[in-house]
């Protein structure tokens, strides 16, 4: 047998093309079980990151202690921690849940943690004479809330969020663990039965095509968002 | 006959004691101005009277209702009393329309068609027909205020509670908010003013009212209180600021 150049090499390491043909399905597949993760987890977490946040306004002492514990504890916890300790520990106690399930909860739950305390932040940074304009203007509490301050402390967070949006939607890679058919789950399946890295290059690509996007139009949020402050 | 009656008056803030018991009974379209030094309590007072600050103690009569009685609906007397701050406070993320109208929707609950011809009309009173699709930051701070002048008015108020609304404002832009008060006078509107434009409320103002350290010390006619003044204080005051 001849000896192969370097590049060569390189081509039948990362990109070969029976290895392309063979397993293009399979990632494709992974690739629908992360967006619908990702989506999942992006709809639910920003959603209760605003509703936590939107709930500590009303500052009951109680609640807004739960909230605080809730937060901390997801932002300290490292996702892929709760993941293991959810998808695994948790059937001794008689709570069995799908590992789909399990990935889309525990970042959800990483992104509400996040949310809300950048909502808080905006909500807490929107001036008191906006509060006072709008209830002197007979407006209660709550709609004061939903129609002057939610709408300024929501842009005020966009920047942030569309960062740590990104970041932990990434995580849906965490899901390999598990056993969720995700990207990188279908990518290292094909790598153990092939010993070769074409798969996992083919995941790599589909990240980046799946997430350059993505990437993009969280910059075009930002600058769209952005305004001026009166 | 008052519309507005303020008796034994007190707000304390912790230890400090920033209202010591004021007296006051604002007449239907009368135009009261509130004068005194900073740090007298004159916003407080006028903070008070919707309780945008809780009062500690005394009362507020408006209209026949007792404003300060825990059982009033505040957030409907509040619609029948406009507000207009020192720093406008206008809704950056809305247009000039927008805020407006925000209460005439969400509080009087009127269709946006309808409200938006009130809003209209509410912009047109204070001169800015042509602005109601601008946001607060392409407008001048004059400009800003009389917006926040219409947002007051939309609502039908019977009384308007000025807190210096010309006091962020540049000197070249203070006279077309002057201009409004102005106008909004020959319209028969009661107004209660906090501010520092002497000269204004010499020509304009039916009374004027001396605060100092949380006390009224003397009102009467501007003839009164600028030509005659009776107390020590207030003659310093008004010597000091017309000079």
């Amino acid at each position: 047998m001849q000896t192969m150049t370097a590049w060569e090499r390189f081509v039948e390491t990362f990109f070969k093309p029976a290895m392309l043909a063979q397993y293009w399905p399979d990632i494709l597949k992974g690739v629908l079980v992360t967006v619908e993760i990702a989506a999942a987890v992006v709809v639910t977490g920003l959603t209760l990151g605003l509703a936590l946040a939107s709930l500590r306004a009303y500052r009951l002492v109680a609640v807004n202690a739960l909230i605080v514990v809730f937060v901390d504890v997801f932002r300290a916890l490292p996702p892929l921690v709760a993941i293991l300790l959810i998808y695994f520990g948790f059937p001794s106690i008689g709570i069995s849940l799908p590992s789909f399930v399990v990935l889309w909860v525990v970042l959800a739950f990483v992104l509400a943690a996040f949310a809300e305390e950048i909502f808080w932040a905006g909500i807490t940074s929107t001036p008191k004479g906006q509060w006072e304009a709008a209830r002197s203007t007979g407006l209660t509490f709550s709609a004061t809330l939903a129609y002057v301050v939610l709408p300024q402390a929501i842009r005020l967070g966009v920047p942030p969020l569309t960062n740590r949006t990104i970041a932990i939607t990434k995580n849906t890679a965490l899901g390999t663990v598990i056993g969720v058919g995700e990207i990188l789950n279908q990518a290292t399946t094909a790598q153990s039965f092939t010993g070769n890295a074409t798969p996992l290059m083919m995941g790599a690509i589909a990240y980046i095509v799946l997430f350059v996007p993505v990437v993009v139009l969280g910059r075009w949020i930002e600058t769209r968002f952005a305004w001026r402050r009166a | 006959m008052a519309i507005l009656t303020i008796a034994g008056l007190r707000k304390s803030f912790g230890a400090t004691e920033v209202l010591k018991g004021i007296d006051l009974a604002v007449t239907e379209r009368e135009l009261v101005f509130i004068i005194g030094p900073s740090g007298s309590g004159k916003s407080t007072l006028l903070r008070c009277i919707n309780r945008l600050e809780e009062p500690s103690g005394g009362s507020v009569h408006f209209d026949g209702i007792e404003v300060t009685s825990r059982a009033t609906e505040l957030n409907a007397l509040r619609r029948s009393m406009g507000m207009v701050f020192q720093s406008f406070n206008l809704y950056p993320h809305m247009t000039a329309l927008g805020n407006v109208t925000l209460a005439l929707r969400k509080v009087l609950k009127k269709q946006r068609e309808e409200a938006d011809d009130i809003g209209r009309r509410a912009l047109g009173e204070v001169g800015l027909g042509d602005k109601a699709s601008s946001f607060p930051a392409e407008l001048s701070g004059g400009q800003q205020q009389r917006v926040a002048i219409a947002r007051a008015l939309a609502l039908g108020p019977r009384i308007v509670l000025f807190d210096e609304p010309t006091s962020a404002l540049d000197p070249e832009l203070v006279g077309s908010v002057l201009a409004v008060l102005r106008d909004l006078k020959a319209h028969g509107m009661t107004m209660l003013v906090v501010s520092h434009e002497l000269r204004f409320a010499r020509d304009a103002a039916d009374r004027i009212v001396f605060m100092d350290r949380g006390q009224i010390v003397e009102e009467g006619p501007p003839s009164a209180i600028f030509n005659a003044p009776r107390e020590v204080r207030t003659r310093a005051f008004v010597a000091e600021l017309l000079r």
